[in-house]
């Protein structure tokens, strides 16, 4: 397992660069991770982020878009706002969780 | 001292992708509403331009009237099982009275299940997810319908030479 280091410090990622230790994340790895796929992360950033991070530790797996809809709260349009493009994979990379596997 | 560069997911933000996709939705039944349903939705997660166009029966997934009830038959449907193992629901009770409202419940409740939503909240997402739904101009015709009858984020009731006008360069499925 391939491991990078991001402003000094060593983290396990897979093949794509998304972290594979959970404990290894911390708050102020996100404000790298985030800045590392240009996006400078606010309030409305945070509030996903945690979520994830909260749901990932109950549930086992990443949260899809849908599913930050529903259970965290952030509609899907916000999602698109704040994480351009692909939210539902620039959310997991930030929080330092897998990529989510469910198809909704 | 030289370092490598941090391993990063490649987003492609900064490609200058013209990827399109285009969907046709030619079916009304409650299980075939979702397939085209669910890869626009994955498109647009990706980033893609996306298009739904909905003809023929696919036209009750849009029509006010008609979307909240899309039903499901077994009739028909060689691979419809029994919740039990791989037994298969025969033929001939696939038209008794019922079995069309018993097993549109339990699809709606296997996919309610898998935490994936309705038909028209489904549609919701996809327009909050940047994606643009279409009405084919015929079957409006054939329904009497306007687009008053009609979603209200459908863009617009088209015919099939402006939906191929407005797909150019797109991949396109038919479902």
């Amino acid at each position: 397992m391939p491991v990078t280091e991001l402003q000094g410090r060593q983290v396990h990622v897979d093949d794509e660069g998304f972290l594979t230790v959970y404990d290894e994340w911390d708050e102020d790895l996100a404000d790298v991770l985030a800045s590392q796929i240009g996006i400078d992360l606010t309030d409305e950033h945070w509030k996903v982020i945690r979520f994830l991070r909260e749901d990932f530790k109950t549930v086992g797996e990443t949260a899809t878009a849908r599913r930050v809809q529903t259970v965290g709260g952030v509609p899907v349009k916000e999602q698109f706002a704040l994480f351009p493009k692909k939210p539902a994979k620039k959310m997991a990379y930030i929080a330092g969780l897998p990529k989510p596997h469910g198809c909704v | 001292m030289t370092t490598a560069p941090a391993l990063v997911p490649s987003f492609d933000d900064d490609a200058q992708t013209d990827r399109k996709l285009a969907i046709i939705c030619s079916k009304g039944n409650l299980d075939m509403a979702y397939p085209g349903l669910i890869l626009a939705n994955a498109a647009l997660g990706e980033g893609v331009e996306t298009h739904v166009f909905f003809t023929f029966w696919g036209f009750d997934m849009i029509a006010k009237s008609r979307m909240n009830n899309l039903q499901f038959s077994p009739a028909g449907n060689a691979a419809m099982h029994l919740p039990v193992g791989d037994m298969r629901l025969p033929q001939s009770l696939a038209p008794l009275p019922g079995m069309t409202a018993m097993a549109t419940k339990m699809l709606k409740k296997s996919i309610a299940d898998l935490g994936v939503p309705e038909v028209p909240d489904f549609l919701d997402q996809i327009v909050a997810a940047g994606g643009h739904l279409w009405a084919c101009r015929m079957s409006a015709d054939m329904n009497h319908f306007t687009l008053a009858d009609l979603r209200d984020d459908v863009e617009g009731i088209i015919s099939a030479s402006d939906f191929i006008e407005l797909t150019v360069g797109a991949q396109l499925l038919f479902i």
